[in-house]
């Protein structure tokens, strides 16, 4: 289900623990699923997580599934519903917000003809708000596919950065 | 980016090198001596403890408790595996200078590390870093690597028979594993949950295992305060608040970023540095250390300098150092919403206080922002407050209660008016 | 010893208790919803909250340890306030839907919301809807809307089922309890969420919407399936059972029950309950009375008898009997001259019963076994033998226990197993007589045993290590070991063992009345309280050797028989088979020539005696239905039909008591063999592992729906070694046909890397593959 590569990220993870506590690397190996998927996967629904994957990483890293379940939904950067090619999460938290944030993504949804919480027709984009990044001081920040972040997003800034990611 | 003043972890550190963060550059910095120090001359664990101790470091994750004095916590004697944890989780809003400890100094924080392992004996470390600064982790990882490389981790480091590895663990979007406890079910794998205590993690920790939770801050603080002795740290601030702090101010000041200041710079300098308000501005609300911390009326705040005990004093908190500038556009009621809404979506769910309480919070607010209030729902929220604070796992609820208090304490006109007049006293779009 | 004071209550506690606990051992009561004295502590739901002097905020009972000095308030106005609070939290999302929940009228939030809540909300948003959920076919979370998030049933599931199988998903007010997508909850004890769910988001699929609680009226009873004996509280209306729940019982089930247990009862209202007597002939079921059956029944054993004396006559009873009607039905059998009795009736191995020198148990009360710092199970499926018993092994096993096993398949035991073989059936003898040669070679020891055959390799050896270290072990056999045969080698060897290690020895008695059977005399060579008594035939030589008639007491023999090929063929040749029978099955209707309805274990007072040697009488719960009568009424009008003495029994009670004057229950268990067998070579051959699934124990659980809808309930396959698979030429996914004397069967063939290599996994007593002959004997496969 997952490639050669992305296992041996997992076992790398595993390394990290003692022995017996391989649990802890269940967080990484949901994100590194989580990356496989984003980048073979076609469809919105092919780049985010679902039940196989998630079972299948449950039994590779050897909990139960509905344990690995958890995880992925507690955390909000586990892509959990169908995501576009890049996932755009905007933050919109207070400090963020005085200083443009949410008028970025407004900004980000109007240019890409979307909502909050949407996808583009073509499956390219999908637009989120998101709390804080603890990168409050380089607001308005956007990060991409959750882990690439840009800052200091200005107009100018995101028209440069989507036509990047064209 | 982080500005220098004075400073104890960023002395030295020229951000705009691309490699200012390699162990290269670190070791040029004098990097590495404490540890060297420490080892060549096998000074003993409570000394380091002592020396940690006199230099009046109070942790700077939010609670200021003092850092010696924690780690004498540990049971040094006890047989079996201990952990050191470091919280790079900052997710607080408006809290930002971990990421740049980490992408700028991030060998500051590893021998931190390495030496709280050796003073407290434990075999490993772990860093916990907040998940949306991927990049970072990442980059931490790789100094990590240079420092294994260099046998500054790993068996015999420097080749004495001290032993001690770390390495990172990323978070994933979970504000609440910034709490000590839910940062160590997240560790073990789990949902991020608080854990009750006591047991406290100096006993019942990582694993099971005694384990010692610090900042980042903290821990990078520690190369400089065993170089250069605990006085000299101490001095660097004031009694009871020893040493720089880096302080992030965001909002409408010029030139948001982190500043590393002496504790007790009073805010009137600190707002200085940061350029002054946006556009010339009236400065109306400060909240002073991260956004659990109550608010405080821009002129109150002008009186006080930056240390925990006159913010205290005041009816705040420093918490994390992260300073949120509001000018006098900001609607209060709105501000207030959009941290109602923060809490409201990051409670873990477990406790039922916080959980629907959060939740009822935020949708009062959000009611009367959007000027549909009621008469009694200012009674209503102090009472669901009440309901809430101190009556939960975590301090999470009480993170999210505070500044609901604190909001509708010194702007509770700004509330009425909106309730009363289903219009806003301040017109005001996030620009 | 602390000094703390409860509401003005001084008090004297232990060290490290928390103020709930504290609370119950002074009688008060604290509300609450997340603790629950067998689960961690959660601390959650707040709903605890007392006042503790000096504290600076109030502070949850469940979770805070008492200090020297500690004056607690449970209900001064800060607790009250702050109860009222959580309160307040826990109802502002709650639906407004008592009349018509499942829980309603014990409901723990509808109870404490009288007395602890307000009584009107402040909260005026809208109401969270939670979708429900699909656990499987018995705990129905269709109303999710109502939990409270107490989280009581996750913790259930990962502490005390072994496997988390429910979670909490989601964060803040979001969080879902639910099963993992698209997946069951298949614990064999999940029942037990049902009980511990506080509030009606949880609820009894087969119960639900079938009556209100407080309809129903609450007997005590025993459960009637493994041989722990399950104590159990029967609900019933209008003369039916609606519910099982599980009474405490803390030596043997705690709070809870098995699945078998608790869903079982809906066998009792089966539709094929027999209600009527009923004769065969011309071919023909014909329904009639009781005075006529009886008849039958009584020229029926007299003809036999004159034609071909009464040694061709054979008693056949269930170990799920009670112990008066397995009284009753040896009294009988021997005043009329007939000897051949036994209930072991999946036992091969003839030989134990005439070495055995009493009744088999345990070896030890349940509580000492758990409390073994070391035990050694052969021979044992035990997640489906004994699932209440594998679950408290678990917990010890937590508590520090090293659980080792010799057994014939690797199956998860959700826990920490020590050291393990897993062997053919062919090789199980070998296996524990390489541990006895260890421990004699750890020990200094010596054995009359011929152990050259046994090569010890390391997993012997650490089983070994692990009895001879521990000051308390034990050694238990499992039905697998029970039913296998070469039981006496297994038995031997274990008291070998027993000997030389100082470990304890025993069976776990595979049913709810297997001691009792023994106790009662239903032993083909001795008598009640092990008696001397003229020597009969076991079960399998009944029916290896035909005879011409058979009384069958509960017994359905085509599923219960160690070799159900050759019973089924047996009871065919007979010329007469009566059974005494709650239910009129298939094959019963096919093979009998007449059937008497007799009272399941909710219909009857009687008794069984559990693993341990307890015996636990009960009550029956409802009338017998229809024209169904208590067995042992039916035994003493035999009796006396047959002009036998001492039939003369007014109530169940009576026949107990003259069973009690005979002899001490405790005096007549022993697993000490007179000669000890054994041949230890291990065999090579395939051979079968015939196992009985969880759900076809016993006549009733046979016929619950729900449970026949489980997972564990699914159609019997051929499991095999991959390896096997291979050398053998087959084709995992596929069918596949396997043969036993001239019956073949056809099944999915599935790949177990769980099997030991050589042997071939067909379930027993299930009607697939009730042609199948002997549960461990050679088998052939071919692709099918
Ligand atoms: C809701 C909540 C969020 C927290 N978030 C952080 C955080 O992001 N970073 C941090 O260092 N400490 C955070 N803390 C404080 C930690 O629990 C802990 O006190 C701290 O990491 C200890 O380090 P220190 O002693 O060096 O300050 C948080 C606490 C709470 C209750
Ligand atoms: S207070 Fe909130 S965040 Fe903290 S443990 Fe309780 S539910 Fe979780
Ligand atoms: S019973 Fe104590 S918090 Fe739930």
């Amino acid at each position: 289900m997952l490639s050669a590569q992305s296992l041996a990220k997992i076992d790398y993870e595993l390394a990290k623990y003692p022995a017996d506590q391989f649990r802890s690397a269940i967080m990484g190996a949901l994100r590194i699923a989580l990356v496989e998927r984003r980048e073979t996967g076609n469809t919105p629904e092919e780049r985010c997580l679902n039940a196989d994957v998630i079972e299948f990483v449950a039994n590779y890293v050897g909990i139960p599934p509905v344990a690995a379940y958890e995880v992925a939904t507690f955390y909000n950067m586990y892509d959990m519903k169908p995501v576009g090619k890049y996932k755009l999460t905007v933050c919109t938290n207070l400090p963020c917000a005085l200083q443009g944030g949410v008028n970025a993504a407004h900004y980000i949804g109007e240019k890409l003809g979307i909502g909050i919480g949407e996808t583009t027709a073509d499956g390219k984009f999908t637009l989120l708000e998101g709390e804080c990044m603890g990168a409050c001081g380089d607001a308005p920040v956007l990060l991409v596919n959750n882990h690439k972040m840009c800052s200091f997003m200005t107009r100018e800034a995101i028209d440069k950065k989507l036509a990047e990611l064209e | 980016m982080a500005v220098f003043v004075n400073g104890v972890i960023f002395e030295g550190v020229d951000t705009a090198t691309p490699d200012c963060w390699r162990l290269e550059a670190y070791m040029a910095r004098g990097g590495y001596q404490a540890l060297k120090k420490i080892l060549d001359n096998k000074i003993p664990q409570e000394d380091v403890i002592a020396e940690v101790k006199n230099s009046g470091l109070r942790g700077r994750g939010g609670a200021g408790f003092p850092t010696g004095l924690k780690w004498s916590f540990m049971p040094r004697s006890f047989p079996g595996d201990k952990y050191v944890v470091c919280n790079t989780d900052e997710g607080e809003p408006g809290t930002f200078k971990d990421r740049d400890i980490i992408i700028y100094n991030p060998h500051a924080l590893i021998e931190g590390m390495i030496i709280a392992g050796y003073a407290m004996g434990c075999k490993a470390g772990y860093n916990y870093i907040h998940g949306e600064i991927f990049e970072a982790y990442e980059l931490f990882e790789e100094a990590l690597d240079e420092a294994r490389k260099a046998g500054l981790l790993g068996q015999n480091i420097l080749g004495t028979d001290f032993s001690f590895d770390l390495f990172a663990h990323h978070g994933y979007g979970a504000y609440i594993c910034g709490e000590e406890t839910a940062l160590l079910e997240s560790l073990e794998g789990k949902k991020g949950q608080p854990r009750f205590k006591p047991p406290f993690p100096a006993s019942f920790g990582l694993y099971g295992k005694p384990t010692t939770i610090n900042n980042t801050e903290s821990f990078a603080s520690v190369p400089f305060i065993i170089r250069d002795g605990g006085q000299k740290f101490l001095e660097a601030g004031k009694p009871n608040n020893g040493g720089t702090k880096l302080f992030s101010i965001s909002g409408h000041v010029n030139r948001p970023g982190n500043y590393e200041i002496p504790l007790g710079t009073p805010f009137a300098t600190l707002l200085e540095m940061a350029g002054g308000m946006k556009d010339g501005k009236k400065l109306k609300a400060v909240i002073p250390g991260g956004s659990s911390a109550p608010v405080l009326p821009g002129d109150v705040m002008m009186e006080l300098t930056m240390d925990y005990d006159s913010i205290s004093k005041a009816g705040s908190m420093l918490g994390s150092g992260a300073v949120i500038v509001m000018n006098e556009d900001v609607c209060m009621v709105k501000a207030l919403e959009r941290l109602a809404y923060f809490y409201h979506e990051e409670s873990c769910g477990q406790c039922t206080p916080c959980r629907e309480g959060t939740g009822w919070l935020y949708k009062v607010i959000h009611r009367i922002a959007n000027g549909e209030g009621r008469d009694g729902d200012l009674e209503l929220l102090e009472s669901v407050g009440n309901n809430m604070a101190g009556r939960t796992i975590c301090a999470l609820a009480d993170a999210a209660v505070f500044p609901v208090r604190s909001f509708t304490k010194h702007f509770r006109n700004e509330f009425e008016h909106l309730i009363k007049h289903k219009k806003a006293l301040v017109d005001h779009k996030w620009c | 010893m602390l000094e703390i004071e409860i509401d003005g209550k001084k008090l004297t506690v232990n060290q490290g208790i928390t103020i709930m606990d504290a609370a119950h051992t002074a009688g008060t009561h604290i509300p609450h919803f997340c603790y629950h004295k067998k689960l961690s502590i959660a601390a959650n739901c707040r709903m605890c909250l007392v006042e503790v002097e000096k504290a600076p905020k109030p502070l949850p009972a469940c979770a805070t340890p008492v200090t020297d000095g500690m004056k607690v308030h449970t209900a001064s106005p800060l607790a009250k306030k702050a109860q009222a609070g959580v309160m307040e939290f826990l109802l502002i999302n709650h639906p407004l839907d008592c009349p018509i929940c499942d829980q309603g009228g014990e409901c723990q939030l509808q109870d404490l919301a009288v007395g602890y809540g307000n009584s009107s909300s402040r909260y005026q948003e809208e109401k969270r809807a939670v979708v429900g959920k699909d656990m499987g076919p018995l705990v129905s979370a269709e109303e999710m809307s109502r939990c409270i998030h107490c989280t009581r049933c996750v913790r259930f599931t990962e502490e005390i089922g072994g496997y988390q199988e429910i979670g909490m998903a989601n964060r803040s007010e979001f969080s879902e309890i639910l099963p993992f997508l698209g997946k069951t909850v298949n614990s064999e004890i999940s029942g037990n969420v049902i009980d511990l769910c506080p509030v009606g988001a949880l609820t009894s699929k087969p119960f639900r919407y079938a009556t209100r609680a407080w309809e129903l009226s609450r007997r005590k009873s025993v459960s009637p399936h493994d041989g722990l004996g399950s104590n159990l509280i029967v609900q019933v209306k209008q003369n039916q059972v609606m519910r099982v729940l599980p009474l405490e019982n803390e030596d043997i089930n705690e709070c809870w029950i098995a699945d078998r247990d608790r869903f079982s009862y809906e066998g009792l209202n089966s539709a094929e309950r027999l209600q009527k007597p009923m004769i065969k002939f011309d071919g023909k079921w014909h329904e009639t009375d009781w005075q006529t059956a009886l008849d039958y029944v009584v020229k029926g054993l007299n003809g036999v008898a004159n034609d071909h004396g009464k040694d061709a006559i054979g008693f056949l009873a269930s170990p799920h009997s009670t112990t008066e009607e397995l009284y009753l039905a040896q009294k009988l059998a021997r005043s009329f001259g007939v000897n051949n009795i036994d209930a072991a009736l999946r036992r091969s191995d003839k030989r134990v019963v005439a070495a055995q020198q009493g009744a088999l148990w345990l070896g030890s009360s349940i509580v000492e076994l758990l409390a073994a710092k070391s035990v050694l199970m052969v021979g044992s499926t035990q997640r489906t033998e004994q699932p209440l018993l594998a679950s408290r092994l678990r917990q010890s096993v937590k508590k520090g226990m090293a659980l080792n096993v010799i057994h014939t398949s690797d199956d998860d035991l959700l826990t920490r197993v020590n050291a393990k073989l897993i062997v053919s059936p062919l090789a199980l003898v070998n296996a524990l007589a390489q541990v006895l040669k260890a421990a004699v070679e750890i020990k200094s020891a010596s054995t009359t045993l011929d152990l050259s055959a046994a090569n010890v390799g390391a997993e012997a050896r650490a089983i070994a290590d692990s009895l001879c270290a521990a000051e308390s072990a034990a050694v238990v056999l499992g039905n697998v070991a029970q039913h296998h045969p070469a039981f006496a080698e297994l038995l031997s060897l274990a008291q070998e063992i027993g000997r030389v290690t100082g470990a304890r020895f025993g069976i776990a008695a595979e049913a709810a009345n297997s001691v009792g059977a023994d106790i009662a005399g239903v032993n083909p060579q001795r008598g009640p309280m092990g008696n001397a008594v003229t020597a009969g035939l076991a079960a399998s030589e009944m029916l290896a050797a035909p005879r011409k008639a058979y009384v069958l007491l509960n017994s359905e023999i085509e599923a219960d028989a160690y070799n159900s090929q050759q019973a089924v063929a047996a009871m065919k040749q007979a010329a007469t088979v009566i059974a005494l029978t709650a239910f009129k099955g298939e094959a019963l209707l096919d093979y009998a020539d007449v059937l008497l309805p007799i009272a399941p274990f909710s219909e009857t007072a009687g008794s069984f005696v559990n693993m341990e040697g307890k015996l636990q009488p009960f009550n029956g719960v409802v009338r017998p239905l229809g024209e169904t009568r208590p067995a042992w009424k039916v035994l003493r009008v035999l009796g006396n039909m047959l002009n036998l003495s001492g039939f003369d029994f007014n109530s169940a009670e009576d026949v107990r008591a003259e069973l009690l004057a005979q002899g001490d229950i405790a005096a007549a268990l022993n697993n000490q063999l007179s000669s000890v067998a054994a041949n230890v070579a291990a065999g090579d051959a395939l051979v079968r592992i015939g196992e009985v699934p969880m759900y076809q124990a016993d006549a009733i659980c046979r016929r619950a729906g729900s449970l026949q809808k489980t997972a564990a309930a699914a159609a019997p396959v051929i499991a095999l070694n991959p390896q096997d698979i291979a050398k053998l030429g087959l084709e995992a996914g596929q069918p596949a046909i396997v043969s036993q004397g001239e019956a073949e069967v056809r099944l999915q063939l599935v790949a177990d890397a769980a099997v030991a290599a050589g042997a071939v996994r067909v379930a027993a007593a299930h009607p697939a593959t009730q042609a199948l002959g002997g549960l461990f004997e050679p088998i052939q496969i071919k692709r099918g």
